[in-house]
């Protein structure tokens, strides 16, 4: 059975977790296979760790500021090494403001502090498919 | 799919990654390129570590790649966490602990949940086990869930089998109750900063001394503290000596066949579940009001 695989991340030095933890629970209460790294990933880790278990989605969780740079280079990253197909989300202390600049550079979605869980989950089921042959 | 296999073998880690994926998944047709990666496999040295949950596995298996790597061998981890029965969702956190590997090209970690396989592996841990074979590590590491007393599936598919325990786990009987006792080649007390750590040694190896051995090879009992890599020298070194004795005994062709029996073995349960005895029907016939052994009867005449 085809089952949803998301890398759920924190880069950098933020150590802000009960976001990306929460996020995580309640994405394997949906079902979905989540696998967590833990604190303070480089951009080429998480894009490493992405291609090696094959994920679907990498959810980038960022509460420090660095929001700006960290999502172009993941995805800049993923297109180096062949792995466009992975969609990068994510969530956190992100202004409204910077957000267009992330859609604009190909983030599929971020939800800011305050979003029920329910709708990432309902955002992964309409948009994120597993991958196939 | 015959393209991501050629890709795979040569090193390809996003067609390698794809093919573990179609194979967890039990994607239509994925037994046709596993044939084709089993006839490359062999050359790995299969290396299972188990032991209850929290008992250090993930954080000795980082250390174990670290040495390994040093030593010039390249690295397959296949790492297990359990499923949830009730959403089959995961949260699959093992590689937490070896992030610091995560940016060697030499070592191929892979996350898995069990999906709803009992003997502390998933149906698919063999065939990614031989994929990472077949892609040339020389080493493959299999963690798998934090397991009681009756998931030894691992005894029957790794070459050197590791069982973690810790300090003041319980008393003794529940020791020798454990069928997890029985399988170990190598016996690891982890935290032996923790109190207690002799005792639980010297347990375990008067224990040993009234277990009749298999092969003839003598389990030791090594003590480690995985958190600052003390002890894991010595633990590599008997790693090695297993892995010696098994080739000059000539065990190693038996151990290679119990592995594909048991896959063999899994395959061939997936397909009879999956062909005659499919939990739809099952439930249909229950519903009617039939009793099990009964349903088994109506399902097998169907067949005939
Ligand atoms: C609790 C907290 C802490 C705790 C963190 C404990 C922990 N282990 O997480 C402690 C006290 C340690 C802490 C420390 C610091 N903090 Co603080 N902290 C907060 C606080 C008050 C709440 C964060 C939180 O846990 N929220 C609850 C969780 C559930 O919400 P969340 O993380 O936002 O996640 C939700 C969404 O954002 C989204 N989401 C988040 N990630 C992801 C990922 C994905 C994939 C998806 C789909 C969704 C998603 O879904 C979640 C559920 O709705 C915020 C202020 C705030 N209101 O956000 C400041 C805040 C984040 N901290 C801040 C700062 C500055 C710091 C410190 C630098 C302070 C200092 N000078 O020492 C340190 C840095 C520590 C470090 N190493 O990073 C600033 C950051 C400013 C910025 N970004 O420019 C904030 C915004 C406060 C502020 N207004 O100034 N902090
Ligand atoms: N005191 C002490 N703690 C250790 C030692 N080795 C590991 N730990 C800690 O034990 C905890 C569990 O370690 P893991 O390596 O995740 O254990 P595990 O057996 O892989 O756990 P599961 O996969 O969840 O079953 C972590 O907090 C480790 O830091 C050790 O030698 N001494
Ligand atoms: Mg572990």
């Amino acid at each position: 059975m085809s089952k949803i695989r998301i890398l759920m991340a924190k880069p950098g030095l933020d150590g802000h977790d009960r976001g990306v933890k929460v996020m995580s629970r309640a994405l394997r209460d949906a079902g979905f296979e989540v696998i967590y790294t833990g604190l303070r990933q480089t951009p080429e880790a998480i894009v490493a760790t992405a291609i090696q278990e094959d994920v679907d989605a990498i959810g980038l969780s960022i509460l420090s500021g660095a929001h700006a740079t960290v999502f172009p280079r993941v995805l800049e990253l993923l297109k180096e090494k062949g792995a466009s197909d992975i969609s990068v989300f994510g969530g956190g202390v992100i202004p409204e403001d910077d957000i267009p600049a992330l859609y604009k550079a190909g983030v599929t979605r971020i939800f800011t502090p305050g979003t029920p869980t329910d709708d990432a989950v309902q955002f992964i089921n309409d948009n994120i498919k597993p991958k196939s042959a | 799919m015959s393209n991501l296999v050629e890709r795979a073998l040569n090193g390809e880690v996003i067609a390698g990654a794809r093919l573990m994926r179609l194979s967890d998944d039990r994607r239509e047709g994925y037994q046709v390129f596993m044939k084709e990666i089993w006839k490359k496999t062999g050359n790995a040295h299969i290396i299972g570590i188990t032991g209850a949950p929290g008992s250090g596995k993930s954080t000795l298996t980082d250390q174990l790649i670290t040495k390994f790597r040093s030593a010039g061998k390249t690295v397959g981890v296949v790492a297990i966490d359990p499923t949830s029965p009730f959403t089959g969702g995961a949260i699959l956190g093992d590689r937490i602990r070896m992030a610091t590997h995560s940016l060697d090209e030499d070592v191929f970690i892979r996350s898995v949940g069990t999906r709803g396989n009992l003997g502390g592996l998933s149906v698919s841990t063999m065939d990614i086990v031989a994929i990472m074979d077949a892609m040339g590590k020389d080493v493959v590491i299999i963690e798998t869930v934090g397991v009681g007393q009756d998931e030894v599936e691992i005894a029957m598919v790794a070459d050197t089998c590791i069982v973690v325990t810790v300090p003041g786990l319980g008393d003794d009987i529940q020791a020798i109750k454990a069928g997890i006792f029985e399988i170990a080649d190598i016996f690891v007390v982890n935290k032996s900063d923790r109190d207690g750590a002799e005792r639980t040694s010297n347990d375990l190896k008067m224990m040993l001394e009234i277990t009749p051995k298999r092969d003839e090879w003598t389990v030791e009992v090594l003590k480690t503290m995985a958190e600052k890599g003390e002890g894991v020298d010595e633990l590599v070194e008997r790693i090695h000596i297993h892995e010696n004795f098994f080739k000059e005994n000539k065990l190693k062709r038996r151990k290679l066949n119990e592995r594909l029996v048991h896959v063999a073995y899994g395959a061939v349960k997936e397909k009879i579940v999956k062909d005659i005895f499919p939990p739809e029907k099952i439930h249909a016939l229950i519903e009617e009001g039939n009793d099990p052994y009964t349903t088994v009867e109506i399902l097998w005449k169907n067949i005939k």
